[in-house]
């Protein structure tokens, strides 16, 4: 597979390191008073979709990025590629 | 020497005799020729065994699709079992040896199999040897076993190497036949980068199999000179003995370039095969087509092949497997055979199963007729041939050409989950349903069979990917080529044959397929499943359509509606050295030697991998015999003394900016924000799911200047996971990582006399003593008089010690340094041993104990864990399962007979207690001989450990046959108060 | 039908024109009891035993495709109860006793072959970990043994052990662990539902599950509605997009392992080998192919199929420890897709819906679990009761903190 790095062009599947859903950039609020229950369903559930899904790598022996990428884990076609930090900055996560 | 059936022409160096042997025996062959091809001109029809029913066989085939000629090529260590005599180029002095056979090709004791073969139908063992009830181990399967298998492995390592590479180019071209010469052309001209492959070492495909003239030239010649033209193009690679493999993901093809097989070993410097994965932007698949055989009693002797085999023979080898031969069709192309071999002055008979056969004044022609048998025990004698008036004739023939229409080579439209087409009118699969993106099919491949239309459909798929490219090339005008319309009437297999081989390596049979019928194994996976038909080496390429043929047949469905297979990688059987490259053996991964290792090379110190990681593990002197003597005088004098330990491996990220203490509270459990500038603090990381990650240091350089240490183990891991907090739930901290393991190196200088060491080497305008420095400090620092460093005060051995760190291209320096300036303490070098005893000895945890399912409150560390502050896993770490009242808990363990050690992976029972893993109570992870205490020691997990200290528990290690008593302690052995560390 | 060597030996003589269909091919019922979606091995399995144990007649088994094609029909044939943790070893080991009698309960050869599986050990703290680990198979009435270099050596005279990067510093051993053929499990299971009364059928895909109230009422599929009782899941590799149907998330990632068949040898390794330094594992079939694998490609995947680098990197694994293997040629690979699970263990429970039932959460270590699964799944279904080899494998797990993670790689599906 190839991933279209956004900064430096298609790079080789084998250099990024894979993580799993895109949601896990949505980290619950810990002093939610469901905290507990939303921290479960955040770490352990997933989508898992056949078809188009959002998904985590990381450019380890890159530009050590991480990427969201947008996949079809069916036909493996990428059609999208973002930073994940500009994403994750532009949903208003922060300290 | 004498080669009886060789004939004039072909494409054969007769200038060039070569000397070859096989079975023993010393033949004599040409250049260009293959080791079948040669061997049939010496008049040797046998070559191989089938699988199952050990039946005689020669070869099928004249190309990599071969399921029967298999032979174990070249000796010693590299000896090739189930070679393609069909695709092996003979070299001089080639060795072969037939396979699968006891004692000879010729008396071969396991055909006894053949006669049993009432009893050993599709699915016969699940249906027997099931008694008595332990004869199945005992006795059935180890015989079915020692019969099982084709070639014989060397048990040598492979003495070649193996090489990777990697291509880029807009177009690849996959097979060098009359499509893919056309678009190479196309392509080529247009400036586009091109690559080329085919597997055959003479490209050009059919054409050099065939008759047919392109314009005045002989296929062959034209063959050649656009091959020497696409040569002469700076932007076109050809690559013959290219196989292309696989289709991946994005336009990712493997392809296995044969370097060397045709030499007797490869030249000095050259790798055997290259496996190259080329980046395509579009791929054209110009890979021909195979032809498939028509099933008929004994259909498998040695001397019947395919009809464009024996064509292939002739033509491009000059060579014919007899004087008087038949061919047996249901189309046109089976007469081209006839016509080529008589022109050659060998005697044809034609039979063809349509009743309106084509007529000929040359052969004769024997319409509507059928093979219903033949004979000959170890080549074909005769042919029986039932006419259309049910008159039988016997044939004296030494070769049977069977023509039962083309095949598409589909394969490669298939790798990515693809499924072909069924083609009425050709009675074929051609490409169809989704194709790998990018993938354009042409010439036969495509179902497209005619040497003109081959040359246009691969010009139409160039132009066609060069406007994708927006690239354009002029329309070549290729001269008139054959143009003959492929007439076929679907023909299977002749009904009413016993024993008609479908898969002729397996020995699957028409009756095999029937009876999955009848046992409801209608399904296609099922029937390949059942009766293993298309399971041999030639990946179903010989056997897969006719068994659909017969299951549809049978069924009442028609072929599509029963299926095609799946087609997957490789193509073609390949060199699993090939996939592994350079990595193997000792290269296998790479190694990370440390800033002191060449200096600890010439100290005699043994190593140990730690990941990729060579460390010393004891630096032995002369006069000890035992490792442990080395081990325990590094601890002691260490304790005593002064000793240094390279802890270069340790993982350092430097951590800068605004909020990098606001971040270290993110990804630490305990806090970090009030800790002061110049200090250094333990930080204990956990998973998100609360369980313990990781466990190291973080020193404060300045107020937004963190430097972080990680295990070894865990280094890239904690990387990746601290720019995953910083980049996706962080994003707007202001704060930069960076990993610095490989720019620092790093030393333990621990001991009493370390401080006094240090003080040697440490520029006196940092002053060290413990008022100015005290334990946790740490300081950016000069040594040696200018030279930049760092200096940390912290301790894993739980004596007073320090870890300095210099740039890595000083730390052989320094090693060297602290070693001649320590000569006045008696300072020693120590390994990882020595310094896991002491960490042991002091309780410390490490990778055995962070064993991935441990948490804080495992570790005894509950406490650490803020509530006031969010950080990485504080809340997963409050669930109940993770909070038992009777939770593991880190302890040590002292045998109560001292003399008994305490082996790590003993598990601990309550005494009195059943052992068994009810009564399970905990387990000792890390142990060693402490030669402080003078006695074996051990820390590990003990359910509610913190409360049961003094109580005496059972160790037991079954499977080391240990089992005795210890004693439940703290797991600070040494120094439990601490002093040593702050004096 | 029953199998006897007086039979074989009858059919033999008289043209194999007795032999009947292994089960039969059958439409749907209106309604079942019992209905189990998926017909791999362990949905036979499943229906077997609710069948054979558990005395239920009105049982369906669901394939959407044929019977077996999912990865019972695409894994490396392993069996072994090698496992750490209480939550794990019991229940694998009740699988390994249930495949040591499977030919005499089936009335059908599945080849089960015994012939010891080795882990090979390369560091001390790795020593540690499987002493540890055979500790836990011996307390849990497993067998287990620790093997030096030397012993190894005896069975497997050609393991790379001079110029090895990673050194060889013994192993530790399942002598009773070993290799079965995987289709015919699935065909064995399948012939002994069917002559229980199960009906087994083929090309009907659930599409949809009818739940009012809170229950479970049947299943509608492509061959219409079918009422049930009880409706077990039974679907690893395509868990969550069934159970999406029934709006359900899973604690499962699906992802694609692939598997590789060199071209038939004559027999060369005893037994079945692992390698731990690197991922790659190899066993040889009773045709004489080294079948082999190591890790999963990594990334979210329902394709069935796989790319290069995984492929290079077991086959690096393989030249590591047997550098012989460089003149093997790799004959064919093949990918199937896993339910992988966030602690690398399965999940056999209710659902939050009545009636509706799940088994999977399998990751790549299914095919050995196949009579327990489904011994354990029938429990489930018939009582609803757990099991007691199997009352860890629960949904709630993840919620409570009680994981059963063998690799203690936490919750990340691709690391298990």
């Amino acid at each position: 597979m190839l991933i279209n790095h956004p900064i430096l062009g298609p790079r080789d599947a084998s250099e990024f390191v894979y993580l799993g859903d895109a949601n896990l950039i949505h980290r619950p609020d810990w002093q939610a008073e469901d905290a507990l229950a939303q921290f479960t369903k955040y770490g352990y559930l997933r989508d898992n979709p056949a078809g188009e899904h959002r998904e985590l790598w990381f450019h380890e022996q890159g530009d050590r990025s991480w990427l969201i990428v947008t996949r079809n884990t069916l036909t493996h076609e990428i059609s999208k590629v973002e930073m994940a930090r500009d994403v994750a900055s532009a949903e208003g996560r922060s300290k | 020497m004498t080669s009886p059936n060789r004939l004039n022409g072909g494409l054969i160096d007769r200038d060039q005799p070569l000397n070859f042997i096989f079975d023993g025996r010393q033949y004599s062959g040409f250049k260009g020729d293959t080791l079948a091809s040669a061997l049939l001109a010496n008049n040797v029809r046998l070559m191989g065994r089938s699988f199952k029913y050990h039946r005689p066989r020669g070869p099928m085939t004249a190309g990599s699709e071969e399921p029967n000629a298999l032979v174990e090529l070249r000796t010693g260590a590299r000896h090739e079992p189930n070679t393609r005599a069909t695709t092996a180029e003979l070299f001089e002095g080639l060795t072969a040896k037939s396979q699968n056979r006891w004692p000879s090709l010729k008396w071969d004791a396991m055909a006894i199999n053949d006669r049993l073969s009432s009893f050993l139908t599709a699915g016969f063992y699940y249906k027997t040897f099931m008694w008595p009830t332990s004869f199945w181990e005992k006795v059935y399967e180890p015989i079915i076993r020692k019969a099982a298998g084709l070639g014989t492995l060397s048990h040598q390592p492979d003495p070649d190497n193996y090489d990777k590479g990697y291509l880029h180019c807009d177009v690849l071209i996959i097979g060098a036949g009359p499509a893919g010469l056309a678009a190479a052309l196309t392509a080529g001209n247009s400036g586009a980068s091109v690559i080329l492959a085919d597997e055959d070492y003479l490209l050009g495909g059919r054409l050099n199999s065939e008759t047919h003239t392109i314009g005045d030239e002989s296929g062959a010649d034209w063959a050649a000179q656009t091959v020497a033209e696409l040569q002469t193009m700076p932007n076109v690679r050809v690559m013959n003995r290219s196989t292309v493999i696989g289709s991946f993901d994005h336009g990712v093809y493997g392809v296995v370039e044969r370097v060397s097989d045709h030499r007797p070993k490869p030249l000095t410097g050259k790798p055997r095969q290259i496996l190259w994965r080329v980046y395509s932007k579009h791929a054209i698949l110009s890979a021909g087509a195979t032809e498939r055989p028509i099933v008929f009693e004994n259909n498998d002797r040695p001397g019947i092949m395919l009809a464009s085999a024996m064509r292939s023979y002739a033509n491009r080898w000059a060579v014919t497997p007899g004087k008087a031969l038949a061919v047996f069709t249901n189309n046109d192309d089976g007469h081209k055979t006839a016509v080529d071999l008589t022109t050659l002055g060998v005697r044809v008979t034609v039979i063809d199963s349509r009743e309106n056969a084509p007529s000929s004044g040359s052969y004769e022609t024997i319409a509507g007729g059928r093979i219903t048998n033949t004979a000959g025990r170890l080549g074909l004698t005769h042919v029986e041939v039932t006419t259309t008036s049910c008159t039988i004739r016997s044939l004296e023939v030494q070769g049977l050409g069977v023509s039962g229409g083309w095949n598409p080579n589909v394969q490669l439209t298939c790798h990515q989950r693809g499924r072909p087409q069924w083609d009425e009118a050709l009675s074929a699969f051609v490409p169809g349903g989704v194709l790998p993106k990018g993938l354009v099919p042409a010439g036969a491949a495509n179902g497209v069979f005619s040497t003109q239309w081959a040359l246009r459909s691969g010009q139409q798929a160039a132009t066609e990917v060069l406007g994708h490219l927006g690239k354009k090339s002029e329309t070549i005008a290729f001269p008139e080529a054959e143009d003959a319309p492929a007439k076929i009437e679907p023909f299977w297999h002749v009904q009413g044959a016993k024993r008609a081989w479908v898969d002729q390596q397996n020995d699957v049979t028409a009756k095999d397929i029937t009876l999955a019928h009848q046992e409801n194994f209608v399904s296609v996976e099922h029937l390949k499943r059942y009766t293993t038909l298309g399971m041999a080496t030639d990946q179903g390429k010989t056997s897969n359509i006719a068994g659909l043929a017969i299951m549809a047949e049978v069924s009442g469905k028609n072929i599509p509606e029963v299926g095609t297979t799946m087609f997957r990688p490789p193509y073609t059987p390949t060199a699993i050295g090939a996939f592994a490259g350079r990595s193997r053996d000792e290269h296998f991964r790479p190694v990370r030697k440390t800033p002191s290792h060449f200096w600890a090379e010439e100290q005699g110190a043994v190593f140990v991998e730690v990941g990729m990681w060579l460390r010393a593990q004891w630096f032995p002197r002369a006069g000890e015999t035992h490792w442990r003597q080395s081990v325990d005088r590094e601890v002691l004098q260490t304790r005593n003394s002064v000793g240094v330990c390279d802890v270069t491996t340790l993982g350092k990220i430097d951590v800068q900016g605004d909020d990098a203490a606001e971040f270290l509270n993110k990804v630490y459990c305990n806090g970090f924000a009030k800790l002061a500038v110049g200090k250094t603090r333990y930080g204990l990381m956990l998973r998100e799911d609360g369980v313990a990650m990781d466990d190291g240091t973080a020193a404060r350089l300045a107020e937004d200047h963190f430097v972080v240490t990680t295990t070894t183990a865990n280094a890239i891991g904690v990387y990746r996971h601290m720019e995953f907090v910083r980049q996706c739930l962080f994003p707007d901290m202001n704060v930069q990582l960076i990993s610095t393991t490989e720019a620092w190196a790093q030393y333990a200088v621990a001991g009493p006399n370390s401080r006094k060491l240090l003080q040697k080497i440490v520029d006196p305008e940092f002053p060290i003593d413990n008022e100015a420095f005290p334990f946790m400090a740490c300081s950016e620092i000069t040594v040696r008089g200018g030279l930049r460093a760092r200096l940390f005060r912290i301790s894993f051995s739980g004596e007073l010690a320090y870890e300095i760190a210099v740039p890595t291209r000083y730390g052989d320096a320094l090693m060297r340094c602290l070693m001649k300036e320590g000569e006045e303490f008696d300072v020693v070098p120590y390994g990882t041993e020595a310094l896991g005893v002491m960490r042991i000895e002091k309780g410390h945890a490490a990778g055995n104990e962070l064993n991935g399912t441990t948490t804080a409150l495992n570790l005894g560390m509950g406490r650490m864990v803020s509530k006031k502050k969010d950080s990485i896993g504080s809340t997963l770490s409050e669930r109940e399962g993770l909070n038992e009242d009777d939770a593991l808990k880190l302890v040590g363990f002292k045998p109560v007979d001292l003399a008994n050690p305490v082996p790590a992976g003993a598990h601990l029972m309550t005494k009195g207690s059943p052992v068994d893993a009810k009564h399970d109570q905990g387990y000792v992870t890390s142990a060693c001989y402490s030669p402080n205490l003078g006695h074996h020691i051990g820390i590990g997990y003990l359910k509610s450990g913190d409360t049961r200290k003094g109580e005496i528990v059972r160790l037991v290690s079954p499977l080391t046959n240990v089992d005795h008593d210890v004693e439940v302690v703290s797991a600070h052995f040494i120094d439990p108060e601490g002093e040593r560390l702050r004096a | 039908m029953r199998y006897s060597g007086f039979r074989v030996i009858k059919e033999a003589l008289t043209g194999h024109r007795g032999w009947g269909p292994a089960w039969r091919d059958i439409d749907p019922k209106s309604s079942y009891d019992y209905i189990i979606i998926g017909g791999g091995g362990h949905g036979l399995a499943t229906a077997y035993y609710l069948a054979k144990e558990f005395g239920k007649s009105r049982v369906a088994v669901l394939e959407k495709d044929w019977i077996g094609g999912g990865n019972v029909g695409r894994n490396t044939t392993i069996i072994r109860s090698n496992y750490l943790l209480d939550g794990n070893e019991p229940f694998y080991e009740f699988s390994l006793k249930l495949w040591e009698g499977l030919e005499q309960e089936l009335n059908y050869n599945a080849m089960v072959s015994q012939r010891g599986i080795l882990n090979l050990i390369h560091s001390d703290a790795q020593r540690d970990a499987f002493i540890r680990r055979g500790n836990a198979m011996i307390l849990n009435g497993a067998d287990a043994e620790l093997l030096s270099t030397e012993q190894i050596l005896k069975s497997y005279p050609f393991l790379n052990v001079d110029n090895a990067r990673f050194p060889i510093m013994g192993g530790l051993a399942q002598h009773r662990g070993g290799t079965v053929r995987h289709d015919a499990v699935a065909w064995g299971y399948a012939r002994g539902a069917d002559q229980r009364g199960v009906d087994i059928i083929q090309n009907c895909e659930v599409t949809g599950f009818k739940i009012e109230n809170g229950r479970c009422l049947g299943v509608d599929t492509t061959r219409g509605f079918i009422g049930a009782q009880k409706v077990g899941a039974c679907v690893a590799g395509s868990s969550s997009r069934l159970m999406a149907k029934a709006s359900m998330r899973l604690p499962i990632e699906t992802h694609v392992l692939q598997a590789f068949v060199s071209e038939g040898i004559k027999p060369l390794l005893p037994g079945v080998i692992t390698f731990g330094a690197g991922h790659f594992y190899c066993s040889q079939s009773d045709k004489g192919g080294l079948v082999f694998g190591g890790d999963i490609d990594g990334y979210n995947s329902y394709a069935q199929r796989g790319n290069l680098p995984v492929i290079e990197d077991v086959c690096e694994g393989g030249m590591a420890i047997l550098p012989m293997l460089g003149r093997a040629r790799l004959l064919r690979s093949w990918g199937g897709v896993m339910d992988m699970s966030m602690d690398g263990s399965p999940i056999i429970d209710r659902t939050h819906v009545d009636g509706l039932y799940f088994n999977g959460g399998w990751c790549y270590g299914g095919f050995k679990a196949t009579p327990a699964s489904g011994f354990a799944y029938a429990h489930l279904l018939a009582t609803d009761t757990p099991h007691q080899t199997a009352t860890a494998y629960r949904f709630d797990r993840f919620a409570t903190g009680r994981m059963i993670d063998e690799k203690g790689m936490g919750n990340q599906p691709n690391l298990h």
